[in-house]
């Protein structure tokens, strides 16, 4: 079905459907970790909890997956001022570094299962498997919005399209999103 | 209140002052949306075709799930009598003993109980309910031409399917259903040697759920975007008719609680599959000592009911803003306090998530938390009773129409009063003491949240079955179908608070090792004959719902209740997009009945000459 009649009456809102369809869909992620979270307190709380050290691995990842989303900013920015290499030459580097933190985090869960953290073993250690495994999860999701935005990059001739512009920044909001949402996990681990 | 003729004419209106979308521009045949056999009935992207695909769905599970208890009735009202005769449908859950009586198997009976609950609550009052009127009316009541994302739409209907199809075949699996109660708690949930519906029935259990999830964020992302973002000019958020706000604020409660439920699942699955401890600890089965360690059973009900109740507002909103419209229209008043209306709403829902714990007073929970969950539980008794005196006060003095639709209206506030006041007695920990798990509590949330809900959907459903067909449904039929719901509800719920405070349980398959409850098997089988003619009474309800699709009276009129929303500037049968030329624009708010004169003035009448206040 074609967009066109609809993207006319978008124009009068500030704000297209999508953009705001995409917030509120972030809105129900974030909900979903907040809770995965309140349980780890809850759980923590009820006692029977094995104390441990977090593995070095995950703080550094967290630089990794920031730099992302930098570098992901820095192609939109490309993009927006008509910067071609910029462009695409960023979104490959925000590429290269989203799928490093995911297999960074792998090497985090072997390093947790080094120091005897299994997953089946007390929920404390299951927790960080389950709450990474599903954190890590979401990031593929990204990774796959990220290579349609490669195939947009490099087969279509470069026109920045009021269309263009929005699909690039679902993108953007999301890999956003995604990297504070593991700052948020990270800072909560690191607290508790 | 002749002066109606003065109005201007829905079409000349629609042409001089509706708002030029160019909706036409790229197309020239009478369809912009180039529909087929297949993308008009089947996956079809119209609002107002998922919207009724919603319904049916949700019609069919409804008979699945009355059905299931009217056999489970049975086994309560009669114990002893011979159940061989339904042998043919149900199989091997019918055991016959060595004198020839045919008995249900009990894990058949937990199976029954688990999937009533979980079709009733999920499948028809959530998807049925708030699926099928937040599709209809959300974009006919904005003036728009569809939902913002009408894929994402279609997708939300099909993962409903999807859950449903799982769920179905979940019922003819040779370990049966899951049977562990419709709330699933942990160990059975979690174990699937726990019983035999907690292996096969609770993994295809938790995957039709799962899916089921993802259809209510994906209806929910689009009835939130489309509310705020595709309301057409002159359409502010105080104009908006209350059936939209309470959809609206529906969707939201749904987007903060689903997803909590998933991560409650996705833990529970690490526990069935991967061997986690979130919620087992020193657990024996069969004298084996499980190698779990650590969890906390608890935790699941924590997370279950921060979804749990708040998805009851999002089972009886809906069924609040059908209510409010249909009591309005049908009484040629506006609301009453309309504003107070919309704020009651949002402050039900923002206190819905402040008392999941009202439902786990009993778990051993610490007792001075339970003084929290108290106090905030008995403050919902305000914006409710807020609700209720509007209702009463819209009626009052009212040129009232007493047809199917405004009958079920009023129906619903009777049950609403009825219910809610036994939520006052449930809400204090301390009663709870007794009330736990009795009938009491059956009694209490079937009314409120059960029968209620399906008043307002009924409601809902005779007023805008004409919208939806472009035929009335047999209003003699109609109103058999309500006074005997009506009776027969009553008549079934009323006594089970007796048996509550007389602290009879739930959920037991035979109360004859309990002396102190035989007094009342009389009582258990007048339930029972009422449950089985209220069930027959909606099959009356399907009949006349699938004939009049065919052979009802056809409306002759676009506006047949001279009602004021949008819906009803629509042409009779509206095609994909709604309306044929402009989208209407909005001058008004929808309440204006009996006013200056008029009986009624539709949102798109401009302000009159000489007209008093303007909302």
């Amino acid at each position: 079905m074609s967009m066109i009649h609809r993207d006319r009456i978008d124009y009068r809102n500030k704000i297209h459907p999508h953009k705001l369809a995409l917030w509120v869909a972030l809105g129900s992620i974030l909900m979903m970790f907040v809770a995965l979270t309140s349980a780890y307190v809850v759980k923590r709380a009820a006692g029977n909890w094995l104390d441990f050290e977090l593995p070095q691995i995950f703080y550094y990842n967290t630089f990794v997956i920031l730099l992302s989303s930098v570098f992901l900013q820095m192609s939109y920015k490309g993009f927006l001022k008509g910067k071609e290499n910029i462009y695409k030459y960023m979104l490959v580097a925000a590429f290269v570094t989203g799928l490093a933190f995911v297999v960074l985090q792998y090497k985090g869960w072997t390093a947790l299962h080094q120091i005897g953290i299994e997953l089946s073993g007390n929920p404390s250690g299951s927790f960080i498997y389950v709450i990474s495994g599903f954190h890590a999860l979401h990031v593929l999701g990204g990774i796959v919005a990220l290579i349609l935005a490669l195939v947009f990059a490099f087969k279509l001739p470069y026109k920045p399209t009021y269309k263009r512009k929005n699909r690039f920044e679902l993108v953007l909001h999301y890999w956003h999103f995604i990297g504070f949402l593991w700052v948020y996990l990270l800072l909560f681990l690191f607290t508790q | 209140m002749e002066n109606n003729s003065l109005l201007i004419d829905d079409e000349k209106l629609l042409k001089e002052n509706g708002y030029d979308d160019h909706f036409h521009d790229h197309h020239h045949d009478e369809d912009p949306y180039q529909s087929n056999f297949f993308s008009k009935y089947v996956f079809s992207m119209d609002h107002k075709m998922i919207a009724k695909q919603f319904l049916i769905t949700g019609m069919f599970w409804a008979v699945i799930g009355a059905a299931m208890s009217v056999i489970f009735r049975l086994q309560l009202g009669f114990p002893e009598d011979s159940m061989t005769w339904i042998k043919p449908l149900l199989g091997k859950w019918i055991v016959i003993d060595s004198a020839g009586v045919g008995h249900l198997a009990t894990e058949f009976y937990y199976a029954l109980v688990t999937m009533h609950g979980t079709i009733i609550v999920f499948f028809v009052l959530t998807a049925g309910l708030s699926g099928t009127f937040s599709n209809l009316l959300i974009p006919l009541q904005i003036g728009a031409r569809d939902m913002a994302s009408p894929l994402l739409n279609m997708l939300s209907y099909w993962f409903f399917f999807l859950a449903s199809v799982i769920m179905f075949l979940s019922l003819f699996v040779s370990t049966g259903p899951f049977a562990g109660g419709w709330v699933a708690y942990p160990p059975l949930s979690a174990l699937p040697q726990a019983s035999s519906g907690s292996g096969m029935g609770m993994t295809l259990w938790l995957i039709s759920l799962t899916f089921f999830v993802v259809s209510v964020l994906l209806g929910g992302i689009n009835y939130i975007t489309t509310v705020l973002n595709l309301r057409t000019k002159g359409m502010s958020m105080w104009r908006l008719p209350l059936t939209i706000w309470s959809f609206f604020i529906t969707a939201i409660i749904g987007l903060l609680s689903f997803p909590v439920l998933v991560s409650g699942f996705l833990l529970l699955m690490a526990d069935r599959s991967l061997g986690t401890s979130f919620y087992l600890s020193e657990i024996f089965i069969n004298g084996h000592a499980l190698d779990n360690v650590g969890g906390s059973p608890i935790l699941y009900q924590h997370l279950f009911w921060f979804l749990g109740h708040p998805e009851v507002y999002i089972i009886i909103l809906p069924a609040m803003g059908i209510a409010s419209e249909v009591l309005s229209t049908h009484s040629r008043k506006p609301i009453f306090g309309y504003k107070a209306m919309v704020i009651s709403i949002a402050s039900i829902a923002f206190l819905s998530f402040l008392v999941w714990a009202h439902h786990m007073f009993m778990s051993g929970m610490n007792p001075f938390i339970s003084n929290f969950f108290v106090i905030f539980t008995l403050i919902i008794a305000v914006p409710s009773a807020v609700k209720v005196f509007n209702w009463i006060s819209t009626l009052y003095g009212g040129s009232i129409r007493l047809n199917t639709a405004m009958l079920f209206a009023i129906g619903f506030v009777s049950m609403f009063i009825s219910g809610g006041l036994t939520g006052i007695y449930l809400g204090n920990s301390a009663l709870d003491i007794q009330m736990h798990d009795t009938y009491f509590v059956v009694a209490h949330f079937h009314i409120v949240m059960g029968v209620a809900a399906f008043f307002g959907m009924f409601a809902g459903i005779y007023h805008w079955f004409p919208k939806m067909y472009g035929r009335f449904m047999n209003e003699t039929l109609g109103k058999l179908h309500f006074w005997g719901t009506m009776i027969g509800a009553y008549l079934i719920f009323w006594p089970m608070h007796y048996l509550g405070l007389a602290g009879v349980p739930r959920r037991y398959y035979s109360f004859d090792v309990f002396d102190t409850f035989s007094q009342f098997s009389d009582l258990n089988k007048f339930i029972t004959v009422a449950a089985i003619i209220t069930f027959f009474l909606q099959i009356v309800f399907i009949a006349n719902f699938f004939h009049s699709i065919f052979f009802g009276k056809k409306v002759k009129e676009k506006n047949p209740w001279k009602s004021n929303t949008l819906e009803w500037t629509t042409p009779i049968h509206a095609g994909h997009g709604n309306w044929p030329g402009n989208i209407p624009t909005v001058h008004r708010w929808p309440y204006d009945y009996s006013k200056d004169g008029f009986d009624f003035i539709p949102q798109i009448q401009p302000p009159l000459a000489g007209e008093t206040e303007n909302h």
